[in-house]
């Protein structure tokens, strides 16, 4: 049975908050800094937002805005990984406007979760939510790697983001990339 | 060292998929499609949904099978995740419970080509805190 314990699956779980609140654009940015032993992942939309008294319980993990269960683990779970490894969490929202997530993890800490799957993580998010663009960066001491997907799919005209041999392009595409800025495990 | 994949690659690509959809469009609709919503909250990505879903697009794409995979909320079934809710077209939709790699070939091979379910599924008669 698999556990919240990759980066990526946060990645992937903070986003989908993103989803609910309606955004059309959504930013992931990891941010390695060997030097200052940080990596910083910052994910930002332009939904509906939150009011300030949402925004204070958001992080409680009682605390959900879905009625099908009375918990919401997901930032919860996300703060405390990144406290964990000696680095901090940020959540600004503005109503109407967007939300901010900002978690920075120890990079070299022994308690910092792994990279994981991210290409999967990003093939989903990427291929599988319609009617959502995203702009991921991912920038490391031996350079970054930025895809605008509203720029993929001005390149693929009518053919669906979703289609199976664009999935796969995409994929290497972004393996590739991911390999040649040598993204930390 | 291989030249790395660009947009300008994806421009080749877009043409020949192009052609390829084009020759396929008359024979089908979207609404004639199987339509699979993996649930993709904090529960199910924390229970393997992620490598479920990925599974799901590759094998359905893998054995030629038309189907539209998407993601969906929590629909309440936490204990039971990664959830699934398959819907054949013409038939209600239903919903499978703790769906891995192994389930997920199951429900391919038996329900969605043969149209004969298998063990797992969710009953209609389940409520979640919403409807109690």
């Amino acid at each position: 049975m698999n556990q919240m314990k990759d980066l990526s699956l946060h990645i992937l779980d903070i986003v989908q908050n993103s989803i609910r609140a309606k955004s059309t654009l959504i930013g992931i940015e990891i941010n390695e800094q060997p030097n200052e032993n940080q990596l910083i992942i910052t994910i930002t939309d332009n939904g509906t937002g939150m009011s300030p008294e949402q925004l204070q319980s958001a992080i409680d993990p009682f605390y959900t805005s879905r009625t099908t269960r009375k918990v919401g683990l997901g930032l919860s779970l996300f703060k405390q990984n990144a406290e964990m490894t000696g680095g901090s969490f940020e959540l600004e929202s503005e109503y109407g406007k967007g939300t901010k997530v900002t978690a920075v993890f120890g990079l070299n800490h022994i308690d910092r979760p792994v990279m994981g799957d991210l290409v999967g993580t990003l093939l989903i998010l990427i291929c599988s939510s319609e009617g959502t663009d995203y702009v991921f960066k991912h920038i490391t001491p031996t350079g970054e790697f930025e895809l605008d997907t509203r720029e993929v799919r001005q390149t693929l005209e009518d053919v669906p983001i979703s289609h199976p041999d664009v999935r796969i392009f995409i994929q290497e595409m972004l393996r590739e990339n991911l390999e040649q800025i040598k993204i930390s495990e | 060292m291989n030249k790395i994949k660009s947009l300008a690659d994806l421009k080749k690509l877009q043409s020949e998929v192009q052609s390829k959809i084009k020759l396929r469009e008359n024979s089908e609709s979207p609404e004639n499609l199987v339509q699979i919503k993996v649930s993709m909250a904090t529960c199910g990505i924390a229970s393997g949904a992620k490598d479920t879903m990925n599974y799901l697009i590759e094998e359905l794409d893998h054995q030629g099978v038309d189907a539209v995979v998407t993601q969906t909320g929590c629909m309440g079934y936490c204990y039971a995740e990664p959830t699934i809710e398959l819907t054949i077209p013409g038939k209600a939709p239903v919903v499978y419970g703790f769906v891995n790699k192994t389930k997920a070939l199951e429900i391919i091979e038996k329900h969605i080509k043969l149209n004969e379910m298998v063990d797992g599924i969710i009953p209609v008669a389940y409520s979640t805190i919403d409807n109690k």
